[in-house]
């Protein structure tokens, strides 16, 4: 199977790969995946005063098109307020890298990441965490 | 050295350039079907054909009466596990295999249950090996074939093919092996390893595609397997089916070729294979999968802990290599071989084959530990397993969302 110029793009550079300071109110962390099944992404958001995400980190163990959509989402994420970052859709993930119906579960995988993490600094901050309308598992 | 290296062997061997040269006169200038009785043209093939079959029984050990020419191994597995068991049923209709075997032996197993036929899959130890008392327990009188592959084609594992064959034997069943990977690669005798029916396949010994070999023996006991495809009564009635000439004559070139330079060649490849697992277990968190000691001389599969084989191919795109994560097929489930070594699903999906072969140079093998070091060091500071397990993290201790 050949990967799109986009996932090699970002698989080979990939954008914001790290760790932002879980323990800080300002960052909100996502965890999904699970090792057994062959994929697990860690995404962070740095927010300010105005929650506009400041900052996004991710790190990804997984296929290329898994880095791929993880990298993207973080260059996504930037700028955005929280709420409009709870819009990113795992489809426009699908759609920008044009990925594969097999590799589909990484756009899946990112979106739920992003909303973890987005959730994760809203109750720590005192806000309800939002329930994701769409149910992927 | 040319970019990609190609390190996947086990999948295909690209064609001897002089197996090449022994079959391009069997395309135009003796085109004739081996079966035309009457004129040269068929003589000519004919004698192309005999000329193969000789060869091929040789690297094995057999006579040429005990080749049956066929489309590869597929075929030749199915031919045998089916064809022996519509031969032999009212004998009895048990027959045993393992778990770790090719698809193309599960797949006919299965075949074989929906015609009413009992099957025993054998669970293989950690190290890939079938425990021989497991073996015999699973023996009744009504077991008519064991069917155990020779070496395995993604850890490379080779099974104590004797002491099987013995107990098949022993309880008067008849004992077959897949042996695709381990012709022209090891000595393989059927009569010192007591085979009754054996799988071959041109092109993982550096001859061509489309083209295999079943061995039935003749002689005790004469074996004879009931024909899969109706026809012109070919191959001795169990194989019907105008003869590939050209693709037979390039198997035999490729197994002579084999039987001359195997025991140099099986040498200089351990030692290239020994060198590049010497220089890919200096990663932390690196694990060879499979025995050591009972292992084909150009398999290593290696499993690097917290990152993702199909991510890790991508990586190393100069070298054309596989790997056992579920990525890589559409089921996405890890391999089923490591998976029965008892290897938990994230060491599976971590897995890497590097299959050395003839034309492998040892610059190429050195070259491929720098970029497999090098992918692998750049993705761990790209994994958050990793970056747990650094931290002392369990990650077993994690509650992960199974998706």
């Amino acid at each position: 199977m050949a990967y799109s110029d986009k996932v090699i793009d970002h698989y080979t550079n990939p954008r914001n790969v790290g760790t932002l300071d879980k323990s800080s109110h300002k960052v909100g962390t996502g965890l999904v995946g699970a090792p057994e099944c062959g994929d697990v992404m860690r995404l962070q958001i740095e927010v300010g005063d105005d929650n506009i995400i400041t900052d996004a980190k991710f790190k990804t163990f997984g296929c290329g098109s898994a880095i791929a959509s993880s990298s993207l989402a973080t260059e996504w994420l930037k700028g955005k307020s929280i709420d409009d970052a709870m819009k990113i859709d795992n489809m426009d993930i699908v759609e920008e890298l044009a990925l594969p119906p097999v590799k589909i579960h990484c756009s899946v995988l990112a979106e739920d990441a992003i909303k973890a993490a987005i959730n994760d600094f809203r109750v720590k901050n005192g806000m309800e965490a939002i329930e994701s309308e769409k149910a992927h598992h | 050295m040319n970019i990609p290296i190609y390190l996947d062997n086990n999948a295909t061997t690209p064609m001897d350039p002089r197996v090449l040269e022994a079959m391009i006169p069997y395309f135009t200038q003796k085109f004739g079907n081996a079966a035309s009785r009457n004129h040269p043209f068929g003589w000519v093939a004919e004698e192309g054909v005999d000329y193969a079959r000789e060869q091929v029984a040789k690297l094995i050990g057999a006579s040429e009466k005990e080749i049956i020419f066929t489309s590869g191994a597929t075929e030749s597995d199915n031919l045998a596990i089916k064809g022996v068991f519509e031969m032999y049923k009212e004998k009895g209709n048990h027959i045993i295999t393992t778990v770790t075997e090719h698809k193309a032996v599960l797949d006919a197993c299965k075949h074989v249950e929906k015609m009413g036929g009992k099957v025993t899959y054998l669970p293989v130890q950690e190290d890939g090996l079938l425990d021989l008392a497991l073996l015999e327990a699973a023996m009744t009188n009504e077991t008519i074939l064991v069917s155990v592959m020779y070496g395995n084609n993604e850890i490379g594992v080779i099974q104590p093919i004797k002491e099987i064959s013995a107990i098949a034997h022993k309880y008067g069943a008849l004992f077959m092996t897949d042996a695709v990977q381990a012709v022209g690669k090891i000595p393989v005798d059927v009569n010192k390893d007591g085979i009754d029916l054996l799988a071959l396949s041109a092109h993982k010994f550096y001859g061509p595609k489309g083209v295999g070999a079943l061995y039935v023996r003749r002689k005790g006991p004469r074996v004879i397997v009931t024909a899969q495809m109706d026809g012109g009564g070919h191959e001795r009635g169990m194989r019907s089916g105008t003869l590939n000439v050209p693709g037979i004559v390039g198997l035999g070139k490729a197994a002579e070729l084999c039987m001359l330079e195997m025991e140099s060649e099986a040498k200089r490849l351990s030692a290239l294979r020994d060198k590049l697992q010497a220089g890919l277990t200096v990663l932390e968190e690196s694990y060879v999968n499979g025995n050591v000691e009972h292992r084909l001389p150009h398999v290593a599969n290696i499993s690097f802990k917290y990152v993702e084989g199909e991510g890790l191919m991508m990586a190393m795109k100069d070298l054309a290599v596989s790997s056992g994560s579920a990525c890589t097929s559409a089921s996405l489930e890890p391999s089923y071989v490591l998976k029965s070594l008892g290897l938990s699903d994230d060491l599976a999906h971590s897995s890497i084959r590097f299959g050395l072969g003839r034309f492998t140079t040892e610059e190429e093998v050195d070259y491929a530990i720098e970029v497999t070091k090098t992918a692998v060091t750049n993705l761990r500071n790209m994994s958050p397993l990793w970056e747990m397990f650094k931290e002392g993290i369990d990650l077993d201790s994690i509650e992960w969302a199974e998706h």
